[in-house]
């Protein structure tokens, strides 16, 4: 593969992020595609903001140069913003629509800016798509699979070098039996999520 | 469990940590140590969680693992096997070579029999420590053998290869790797695993006993041995000359993670150049490099951090009476500062080069975003410790902190951490501190720096008078790394049963007169604990017990029990802001209207903002 793909995946600690990176790692090499991915450990992890890259194809190093994101995969909305640098015109900004308010703003001293005002700006800097993950995970039987969902919609997002059924296949293996329905169903509806 | 499987030539996806492991899986390694740290941990993780996965089927892992109570002693441990003739592995943050430094400088007069990998995780850029040193200075301080990897799979394989250079040599060797090789997951292909030799066999020798005169006679050793490591740099598969382009005179020095910054950012620039990736950069290829320099007109040294090849080859050069322009750090090009990334390489890249920069960063957004600065978790006992501690001290207290969750308590609202330098710092500097100021001190740290460096400065404030109050905050892990045992749990990093060190008793051997041992969750007896404690002319310990709420509720849920959360009546609740402003748990946020609020998915049911708020507003609301 002689292409580059490049992912920024966002949010906040707790929330899927490193987890759902290391699902997009691991079906990369199911599909023998090249993959870097990096990760945040320890301190910049407890309830900070986390990024994770993943880099697939002809690629040799995790880090993703700036205005080069293929997609932006934010597990809430106003982390997408904070990424912004390495989008394009062309950059598919997928993100989840519930705010996660950080304690700086629940004291009072800092804001949160008015949602409408994170999407219309994010909508400037690339292609939008918004997921309602938590309603659509609570469709398929447990908001825990909020960043299942969100996988799902990067999988239906026609920009990954590999069929979504790698994804879904690490996807299941991961979890125990009586909950493999919940998480596929909770994929499909994400996939479902982004096609227009 | 994947990481074990013997099966050359699969591939699958693994950390950078967790491919060290399996290289040292690969050479039969008899022995592992380390201290806990971030960016090192996981190495240590994976030999623990294949440790534990045997040793409840009964099986014999095929190698000894344990988190020592510090650094020094995880090397003397792995130092004294691998004297004995086995292969070891002792992993480390980079700070904990600082610590390990006095073993480390004379350890390697004596040398080995067996391979020693001694790994260091730097951290450039500080993403989660206290500083961004650069241990490549320990390989040319200590004179030891080093290997720099660039991905997963290479150090999975520089480790592997490290152990037979390090028998080559008899001496130990240094891996070192930085961040974005320790936190990278990418592909690696299995190779065979070796069988361990499991019985060591240490034959006595004058040698290994470092008194004046045998040092004097090994110190020309270990420079015999560089040399001998030199021949070995020289043929090294790991050194290596890549071509971008089409021949030309501009050569690109680099090692590590910078090496595939380099190489990606040439070949977007379209860049006619030769990069020498040294990957055994200590000791250096000599001929290799000076064939090299020979070859160039223009060199640029591509390094994070410290100019450490950078001088070298300026040094090589002047040898050599090659005039050869340099691009560096000392030509401004680099920074000496943080780690680099594709667009550092590419901006210095394009005004070398004057060709266009190719990434461009979109324009920040003008919208203010909120920050996220890391804090301690809703439910941590720390915040209550800190909590009763304001409550009892009088104005102008100082608050030395240490390494550990609790250098969080330096945010807003509690604002208890005022100095921190290193693990163990707290009680030291607090005696500092109480000499040199009339102010009253409180300091802290946690059970694990306690056990770690922790100690001796407990005996030093005793044995002086010292007037502070030192208190430890004892959660019965090392928890900020990653949930680690230490000397006080009961039972070690191969899940076996072990004898717990109660730290209070550890506190009363070391002369401490007086000791409060209190639950933090009991705010009022914690406070009364701490006016008492201040009022003790002399060194008093508070010995704060609760654990860590991460782990208590995991428990819980394994056996079957409920987390309650609470919530707040706001019929009650007088919007004093006692919880959000005083306390300041991240669970409390601020509702319309200025109403006061749980985030239910945050609360972790301590239920310590019920005890302090003022109004009895706060109440267990529902099973969760």
């Amino acid at each position: 593969m002689k292409e580059k793909i490049n992912i920024t995946l966002t949010g906040v600690g707790g929330q899927g992020v490193v987890t759902a990176a290391n699902i997009l790692g691991k079906a990369a090499v199911r599909a023998d595609v090249n993959v870097f991915v990096s990760e945040v450990h320890g301190m910049a992890q407890r309830g900070g903001s986390v990024n994770c890259t993943v880099r697939l194809g002809d690629v040799s190093g995790p880090l993703i140069p700036n205005g080069s994101a293929n997609a932006i995969l934010s597990m809430e909305p106003s982390e997408a913003l904070r990424y912004i640098q390495y989008t394009n015109k062309k950059t598919k900004i997928i993100t989840d629509i519930v705010p996660v308010i950080p304690f700086t703003v629940a004291t009072g001293d800092e804001k949160y800016p008015e949602l409408e005002k994170i999407f219309n700006e994010l909508e400037k800097y690339g292609e939008l798509y918004k997921v309602d993950a938590a309603k659509l995970a609570n469709e398929a039987g447990a908001l825990i699979t909020r960043n299942i969902v969100m996988l799902g919609a990067l999988a239906g997002a026609d920009i990954l070098p590999f069929k979504p059924d790698f994804l879904l296949g690490v996807i299941l293996e991961s979890v125990p039996n009586k909950y493999k329905d919940i998480n596929k169903k909770a994929f499909e509806l994400g996939i479902k999520s982004i096609k227009k | 469990m994947e990481i074990i499987k013997d099966k050359p030539g699969e591939k699958i996806l693994l950390l950078g940590n967790e491919a060290i492991t399996r290289g040292a899986l690969e050479a039969g390694v008899d022995v592992a140590t380390a201290y806990p740290g971030t960016p090192a941990s996981e190495i240590a993780d994976t030999f623990s969680a294949i440790a534990k996965y045997f040793i409840k089927q009964k099986k014999d892992p095929g190698f000894y693992f344990e988190y020592s109570i510090n650094e020094k002693v995880a090397l003397e441990i792995a130092g004294a096997a691998a004297i004995s003739g086995l292969r070891a592995i002792t992993s480390m943050k980079h700070v904990g070579l600082n610590v390990a430094s006095d073993t480390f400088m004379t350890y390697m007069y004596i040398g080995c029999r067996g391979g020693h990998l001694i790994v260091t995780a730097d951290d450039p850029y500080c993403h989660s420590s206290q500083n961004e040193q650069d241990n490549r200075y320990y390989a040319l301080f200590g004179g030891a053998p080093m290997l720099e990897p660039s991905t997963p799979n290479e150090a999975k394989e520089m480790t592997r290869i490290g152990f037979e250079i390090s028998e080559k040599l008899q001496s130990p060797i240094l891996l070192r790797t930085t961040t974005r090789l320790n936190h990278v997951r990418s592909s690696i292909e299995f190779k065979k695993m070796q069988k361990p030799r499991r019985i060591g066999n240490f034959e006595k020798n004058p040698m290994w006993v470092t008194t004046p005169d045998i040092a004097r006679a090994r110190h020309p050793e270990l420079l015999k041995m560089l040399k001998k490591a030199e021949e070995i740099s020289e043929k090294s598969e790991f050194n290596k000359i890549i071509n971008i382009g089409k021949p030309s005179d501009w050569g690109i020095v680099t090692s590590g993670v910078s090496f595939n910054y380099v190489k990606e950012v040439a070949e977007d620039l379209k860049l006619d150049v030769r990069i020498l990736k040294l990957g055994m950069s200590n000791p250096l290829p000599k001929k290799m490099c000076k064939n090299f320099i020979k070859s160039c007109k223009n060199i640029i040294v591509v390094e994070e951090l410290e100019p450490i090849l950078e001088n070298q080859f300026k040094v090589i050069a002047y040898e050599l009476g090659e005039k050869v322009k340099f691009y560096d750090k000392s030509s401004g090009h680099f920074s000496r500062l943080f780690e680099y990334n594709p667009d550092i390489v590419a901006e210095a890249f394009s005004k070398i080069f004057k060709v266009k920069n190719p990434y461009v960063a979109a324009k920040t957004s003008d919208i203010k975003l909120p920050s996220r600065p890391p804090a301690l978790c809703p439910g941590c006992p720390h915040r209550a410790t800190y909590y009763a501690a304001k409550k009892a001290q009088p104005k102008d207290v100082i608050h030395p902190t240490d390494i550990g969750c609790y250098t969080l308590g330096r945010a807003k609202p509690l604002e208890m951490a005022d100095l921190l330098l290193c693990m163990g710092s707290n009680a030291g500097t607090a005696c500092g501190l109480a000499v040199a100021t009339d102010k009253k001190i409180i300091s802290f740290m946690g059970d694990s720096t306690f056990f770690h460096s922790g100690i001796p400065p407990v005996v030093n404030a005793v044995h002086h008078n010292h007037d502070v109050v030192i208190t430890i905050l004892d959660n019965r892990t090392t928890a900020m790394t990653g949930h680690h045992p230490h000397p006080g749990t009961d039972f070690d990093g191969m899940g076996r049963p072990a004898k717990k060190i109660i730290v209070e008793d550890v506190c009363k051997g070391c002369g401490v007169e007086h000791i409060e041992v209190v639950d933090p969750n009991s705010i009022k007896d914690t406070t009364e604990a701490f006016k008492r404690a201040l009022n003790f002319k002399g060194t008093s310990v508070v010995v704060s017990k609760s654990p860590c709420i991460l782990l208590e509720n995991r428990d819980k849920i394994k056996r079957g029990e409920k987390i309650l959360v609470y919530q707040i009546d706001q019929g009650k609740c007088q919007r004093c802001k006692t919880c959000i402003g005083r306390f300041g748990c991240p669970a409390i946020y601020f509702g319309k209207d200025e109403s006061i609020l749980i985030d239910e998915q945050q609360c972790n049911g301590c239920g310590n903002c019920a005890t302090i708020c003022p109004f009895g507003a706060i109440h267990v609301k529902e099973e969760k």
